[in-house]
């Protein structure tokens, strides 16, 4: 009987990549981590807040560069499962990490008041 | 000075023989019995030349069906031990007044209530919910088999595993004395440097994997590998259940995971994560832990939801009312469900503005459940209702169900929590949900897939015994639980000084020997249908004008389940063929491919088993070589590229021609 | 997401309800993915932890005292090469090359190794001061998070190994190139757990 392997190549072979592509994502990603380290050794800011906020955002940028340029990220890979389930991912994330953050917070203030 | 190299130490860690109970008689006596059943069992097996069998047919067998079988009946043996738990701890609290404290000292009660829970969550409703997923859903969407079959048999053994670790501890060492959750500073190493808090942790760690993995098959498996034409807004409504329920799994293990591991590295390593000192904070297991815990609870009862509602609409004959909504509400419970934790522990302190948020979410998330019910009730209204036994269940589950969830919207309120946190009402409350709604539920299913898997129908008459047993023994046994908490009764108490209280926990004890009753005509049940089975039989594969793909098969399904996929056009797929005339087809077969069973989820489920039990001893060279050995299997594994094979189209021909002879 | 069947009414009201030569799709990529996404929740619970506790220093040392930014900066920069030449792996794979994969994933591998070796080195040092992960909260939060991802970096370092083996016995089936797809996120995604942990933990902990 024939054998089915064959069929292996109608389907999802997983994205494409490309070299502009990749070379793009590494000079964003040298940049997006060269300044926050800079920032934060040449204590750039007064405030460690803002310094704080603006690493933050950095990291959230370049997060975003390697989910585009080396995962390949798209709306359309798996049909959008990838997409939803990533935005998923990244809701909860925030739930936890805020949440239990927030949660965390009140609890020490009220229940361990001279640590604080 | 030098310390002399122990070789005991080294292999046996801190196992001696004194971690065998022998002081205690009734764990003597369970083990004997224990013993005599198994040897017994093992005696019978061996006469009747069954173990070639169970090995290739079984225990390595990847089909869905198969492993879905093997789930439910670890479920079954889990809920025996997990009832003797209960019917020993409601024993205790019937007769320990005043000056009698009982028969079970406190330490050995502790682990009772501890054994109860966590066999009660992880080793029986987990696995009958997964049993149920794996065996209906690749039917429900016209599918082989799952998207990883090879995972799926390895999901099943890592679970059992679990089981094992858990089992053993009642015969070497001891258990958990915690609670089902084990709070630290109680679970750190100081509090309990014994081996219980270990043999937890393992359990739980090893069978978790299992779920996670088993999480992602699913959710791969409904997104792929549905039938063409079925849309997601027409799969079956269990099917989207199952897809949510899954979800769940992937997006809620992790952090159980994560903060087990954190609580073994306090043990194993001395850090300070929940310690009392050097900067630790043991609420934030609370808070962690409870993250995972409540989408735990939706797992369980979001795939009882899809039950109900393909049994409400089979037994009412009719569609099922509001689809759309269902899947909406299924959809929004399943995403609420990760905003409502802190209700778990409102009172630790973190104060009223955090309590209100989470009292509110609470409240809400109560009412897409609210809108399930309506749609059930709106289904049976004007149907022809057939009041089977599945039906009796759901009957019960509506009533029973929604009780139970009252009293959860009772105590979202964080002002009445803060009284009846911990109570007797407490416990009240989440037995009736999870017993009106999971263990209903899961009878249900049962009496209502059963011909499918078996080709023969459960017996009503044992069936209708178990239904009025389990439900008048639940409400004896649990509702002077509520009146108990109302007044102020604390949990976990094994003994108690107020006289005036006796009387409720001996009603309790009155309604869980009657659900004791229940379980025994349950099992008694399978035995008289399965003598009976040639007048039960089910000779057509649809023997309640059942509507989703499953009944098109024959019962039981061939092991390719569908020799051609369906294509499938409407909600209610069979439904719809039926209505239009379909006929199997006894011409235009191709080879059909599958894949070849395995002992490899056997073989690393057993290695992990073992490494578990060496770390629990601290037998750290067994533990290095069976890591070791784990991750070897693994890779070995992984080099093994050939994994099916095909059968045959004559072979295919030859089964449907004999299949379509008893089929309409 | 789903295959809509032309509805095929050859007479009025006939349905065919056959698929004839259906294959499913092949589900593993996704399964991957959603794997990798259960990993990262792994990860937010560490990160929660480490948010909830780093500044439970009981006394000892804190971030600023401890942590070697440039050092920090070498091991990022390891990490991002070596993501850069799995890239580069990928490219020779699309282009059916096979030596040419594994010499990138050979390299890959190194860089990989070079990260370890850096992180397992200070890791050596802190204990070395007395400020081990046993020494307060904060610093079992920081060895566990940053160490589980140094554990993820060696699970896939094995693998890594372990498909070069099975590239250099089997060479670019189907099989293989799906198992690169998903070393492929995997090694990625490390990269992306790694700037959570050098921004939170190394550059906002040395701001103390």
């Amino acid at each position: 009987m024939s054998e089915h392997e064959h069929h292996d190549h109608h389907e999802d072979e997983g994205p494409h990549a490309s070299f502009s592509g990749y070379m793009i994502g590494f000079m964003a990603s040298v940049v997006l981590t060269a300044i926050p380290f800079w920032l934060v050794m040449g204590d750039v800011f007064a405030s460690p807040g803002a310094t704080a906020l603006v690493i933050l955002g950095f990291a959230a940028v370049q997060i975003l560069v390697h989910m585009i340029y080396f995962l390949h990220m798209n709306f359309h890979s798996e049909g959008g499962w990838n997409m939803l389930s990533l935005l998923f991912t990244a809701v909860l994330l925030f739930i936890t990490l805020f949440g239990s953050l927030w949660v965390m917070y009140h609890m020490n203030v009220n229940m361990m008041p001279g640590m604080m | 000075m030098s310390e002399q190299f122990d070789l005991g130490k080294l292999i046996f860690g801190r196992l001696t023989l004194e971690s065998i109970p022998y002081h205690d008689p009734i764990i003597i006596a369970t083990f004997v019995m224990v013993a005599i059943g198994g040897i017994a069992l093992l005696v019978a097996v061996t006469r009747a030349k069954l173990w070639g069998y169970l090995w290739s047919e079984w225990f390595t067998s990847i089909d869905h069906k198969r492993i879905g079988v093997m789930y439910m009946i670890l479920g079954i043996v889990m809920l025996l031990r997990g009832f003797a738990d209960a019917i020993m701890m409601r024993i205790q609290q019937a007769i320990a007044f005043g000056d009698s404290m009982g028969y079970l000292p406190p330490d050995h009660y502790d682990q009772i209530f501890t054994a109860h829970g966590v066999i009660m969550i992880f080793f029986v409703a987990m696995p009958f919910v997964v049993g149920l997923m794996n065996y209906i859903v690749p039917l429900q969407i016209g599918a082989r088999d799952v998207a990883f079959p090879f995972l799926n048999n390895f999901s099943f053994w890592m679970t059992a595993s679990g089981a094992v670790l858990v089992m053993v501890s009642l015969f070497i060492g001891e258990f958990a004395k915690s609670g089902w959750l084990a709070y630290p500073p109680l679970t750190g190493i100081l509090q309990s440097p014994g081996v219980g808090v270990d043999y937890y942790i393992w359990a739980l760690q090893i069978a978790g994997v299992g779920t996670l993995l088993s999480g992602v098959n699913f959710v791969v498996t409904i997104v792929k590998m549905r039938a063409p034409g079925m849309s997601l807004m027409k799969m079956p409504i269990f099917t989207w259940t199952a897809l949510c329920t899954n979800v769940l799994i992937v997006a809620a293990f992790p952090i159980l995971t994560a903060v087990l591991a954190l609580l073994s590295l306090d043990r194993y390593m001395d850090m300070n994560f929940f310690t009392n000192d050097l900067g630790g904070n043991a609420m934030m297991y609370v808070n962690l832990i409870w993250i995972w815990g409540h989408p735990e609870v939706y797992i369980l009862i979001l795939p009882i939801f899809g039950v109900f509602s393909e049994i409400v609409a089979t037994y009412s004959g009719k569609r099922l009312f509001g689809y759309s909504s269902m899947v909406y509400a299924t959809v929004v419970i399943t995403i609420l469900s990760y905003l409502v934790w802190l209700h778990h522990f409102f009172t630790m302190g973190s104060g009223a503005t955090v309590n209100s948020f989470f009292g509110i979410t609470t409240m809400i998330i109560s009412i897409p459940t609210g809108a399930k019910v309506f749609n059930w009730l709106f289904t049976m209204y004007r149907g022809r209702i057939k009041f089977d036994v599945p039906m009796l269940w759901t009957v019960g589950f509506m009533v029973t169900f929604v009780i139970g969830g009252m009293t959860g919207v009772l105590l979202a309120v964080p002002p009445a929590d803060f009284v009846l946190h911990n109570s007797l009402f407490l416990i009240a409350h989440f037995h009736n949900v999870i017993i009106g709604g999971v263990v209903f539920g899961v009878f249900a299913a049962i009496a209502y897939w059963y011909p499918k898997v078996t080709g023969y129908k459960l017996d009503p008459f044992w069936g209708k015994m178990t239904f009025w047993f389990w439900l008048i023994g639940f409400y004896l046994a649990f509702m002077p639980l509520y009146v108990l908490g109302l007044m102020g009764v604390t949990r976990r108490m094994s003994h108690f000084d107020d006289p005036s209280l006796q009387i409720w926990f001996q009603i309790a004890l009155v309604g869980a020997v009657f659900i004791g009753i229940g379980i025994i005509c349950f099992l008694l049940q399978f035995y008289v249908s399965y003598r009976k089975r040639d007048s039960l039989r089910d000779e057509t594969g649809d023997p309640w004008d059942g509507r989703t793909l499953e009944w098109s098969t024959t019962s039981p399904p061939p092991q390719y389940n569908f020799a051609i996929t369906p294509c499938v056009y409407d909600n209610d797929a069979w439904w719809h063929m039926k209505a239009n005339g379909f006929k199997h087809p006894r011409e235009g077969f191709a080879p059909v491919h599958m894949p070849k069973n395995t002992a490899a989820g056997l073989v690393l489920a057993g290695i992990s088993t073992v490494l578990g039990f060496a770390m629990i001893w601290h037998m750290w060279l067994l533990a290095g070589v069976s890591f070791a050995a784990l991750i070897g299997a693994t890779i070995v594994h992984t080099f093994n590229y050939k994994r099916d094979y095909y059968i045959p189209a004559g072979e295919v021909k030859q089964v449907e021609r004999q299949r379509s002879e008893v089929l309409a | 997401m789903s295959q809509t069947a032309a509805l095929n009414t050859g007479e009025t009201g006939k349905f065919d309800f056959l698929a004839k030569d259906y294959h499913a799709p092949n589900g593993t990529l996704l399964g991957f993915w959603l794997y990798l996404m259960s990993d990262c929740l792994i990860f937010a619970a560490l990160f929660a932890t480490y948010g909830v506790l780093s500044q439970s220093y009981a006394g000892g040392p804190t971030g600023g005292d401890v942590f070697d930014l440039p050092l920090v900066a070498l091991n990022t920069a390891f990490l991002l090469f070596s993501s850069i030449t799995y890239g580069f792996a990928m490219l020779q794979m699309q282009q059916k090359k096979l030596a040419g994969t594994m010499i990138w994933l050979a390299i890959t591998g190194l860089l990989g190794l070079s990260f370890l070796a850096v992180e397992l080195y200070e890791f050596y040092h802190m204990i070395h001061i007395g400020a081990g992960p046993q020494r307060s909260a904060f610093l079992s939060s920081f060895f566990t998070l940053v160490g589980t991802h140094g554990l993820h970096v060696t699970f896939g370092i094995i693998w890594l190994c372990t498909l070069l083996v099975q590239l250099s016995k089997h060479g670019l089936i189907a099989a293989n190139r799906r198992r690169l797809f998903c070393l492929s996120m995997f090694w990625h995604f490390l990269d992306v757990i790694w700037i959570g942990v050098f921004t939170v933990v190394y550059l906002m902990g040395s701001m103390t």
